[in-house]
């Protein structure tokens, strides 16, 4: 998948060398791609928030982290970013593959994803929707860049347009 | 020393200990630069309390989330030993990180439960574990193989130098009195951040 080795590789030019998640099928190729590649250190968390307590805890220890999850698991962070992530000042970065839109069939990933993008806002957290493979080097190089410079939590969200989405079997 | 399971104490102790006086104890093993990532409450109060060290972190939230702080300065910094200290209302909240620590298993992880069966700070309401659920046990069925009740105040430092030269995960459970946290930490999550990581050696990110 060229996308996510467009990703892995600006992971990697960040010296991020951590990667903590709680699994989905459009995450596949970069939890395959880091857990191929010596440069990573890569586990499963059991929820999203204790993923975010590991990723703030090595950020603190001098390692790099990202954290992955599905939209659904973005419900269990919310108290992990606004009492840790955004107050401490930790370049928490995530990777937000997004279920509930274009052609889901399971309507109970719906609401959390309509709910992402007002939470990050109200949360200070600066995001982006990577969509396009023109535009993904660009905005994946310079938000991650951006991250670790302002140590802002930040997240990247994956659009079905770019993983192709999840459909019914 | 030699530490079999066998030896260890398979219960919690009839007698609470002191939170303080535990604390004390274990800071007092710490001569090595050892990081302290202590839990929200009375157990970063009491932290603070028997004195401050600029590698001890201080958490003014996120409820249940010292064990995974600390588990991942383990992995960052594996020649550093990482104490994570929790309440057990706190851990009884993210019990799922006593499974990844069990899978990831660091050498250099201890983390250290005080039990009083009560969510303290907000009225001494009884938790699970003031009531059926051992800690310990749950903990040795995650995976932490080398977890262990600690029965008076000299066995918990015993078992403190213990896993300070012993490969981890360890997990050291005491039951402990419900006396209020001795002092507080500056409420300055940057402050605290900024402080703890330059105690580890970890230079704010620069590119």
């Amino acid at each position: 998948m060229q996308w996510a080795e467009t990703v892995l590789a600006n992971l990697k030019e960040h010296n991020v060398r951590l990667m903590t998640y709680v699994p989905d099928n459009m995450l596949i190729p970069l939890i395959d791609g880091a857990q191929a590649d010596m440069h990573f250190t890569a586990f499963t968390a059991t929820r999203e928030e204790e993923a975010i307590g590991i990723a703030c805890g090595a950020d603190m220890a001098g390692m790099r982290a990202v954290v992955l999850m599905q939209s659904s698991g973005f419900g269990n962070t919310i108290n992990a970013l606004a009492s840790l992530a955004v107050p401490y000042q930790l370049p928490l970065l995530m990777v937000i593959s997004e279920r509930g839109v274009i052609g889901e069939y399971n309507s109970v990933q719906m609401p959390i994803t309509r709910a992402i993008r007002p939470a990050l806002d109200a949360l200070g957290i600066p995001h982006v929707t990577l969509a396009r493979e023109d535009e993904l080097h660009f905005l994946s190089h310079r938000m991650i860049r951006q991250c670790f410079q302002t140590r802002t939590p930040t997240a990247l969200i994956l659009s079905p347009l770019l993983t192709g989405g999840k459909t019914d079997v | 020393m030699v530490l079999s399971d066998t030896a260890a104490a398979t219960a919690k102790s009839a007698t609470p200990m002191q939170r303080l006086t535990l604390t004390r104890s274990l800071v007092a093993l710490l001569t090595h630069e050892e990081a302290v990532v202590a839990g929200i409450g009375n157990t970063n109060f009491d932290l603070f309390a028997v004195g401050h060290r600029p590698q001890n972190f201080y958490m003014l939230g996120s409820m249940g989330l010292a064990a995974p702080i600390a588990l991942g300065g383990a992995v960052a910094q594996p020649e550093r030993q990482f104490f994570a200290l929790e309440g057990d209302g706190s851990l009884l909240m993210n019990l799922g990180c006593l499974a990844t620590i069990a899978s990831v298993a660091p050498r250099n992880l201890t983390v250290v439960v005080w039990d009083n069966g009560l969510y303290q700070i907000t009225g001494k309401q009884r938790a699970a574990t003031g009531g059926v659920t051992d800690i310990v046990g749950v903990a040795k069925a995650a995976g932490i193989t080398k977890s262990v009740w600690a029965t008076d105040e000299a066995d918990f430092t015993r078992l403190v130098m213990h896993a300070l030269t012993d490969d981890g995960p360890h997990l050291i459970a005491a039951h402990v009195d419900a006396a209020p946290g001795a002092a507080r930490p500056e409420r300055d999550p940057v402050l605290l951040r900024d402080r703890y990581m330059r105690g580890i050696g970890a230079v704010t990110s620069r590119e």
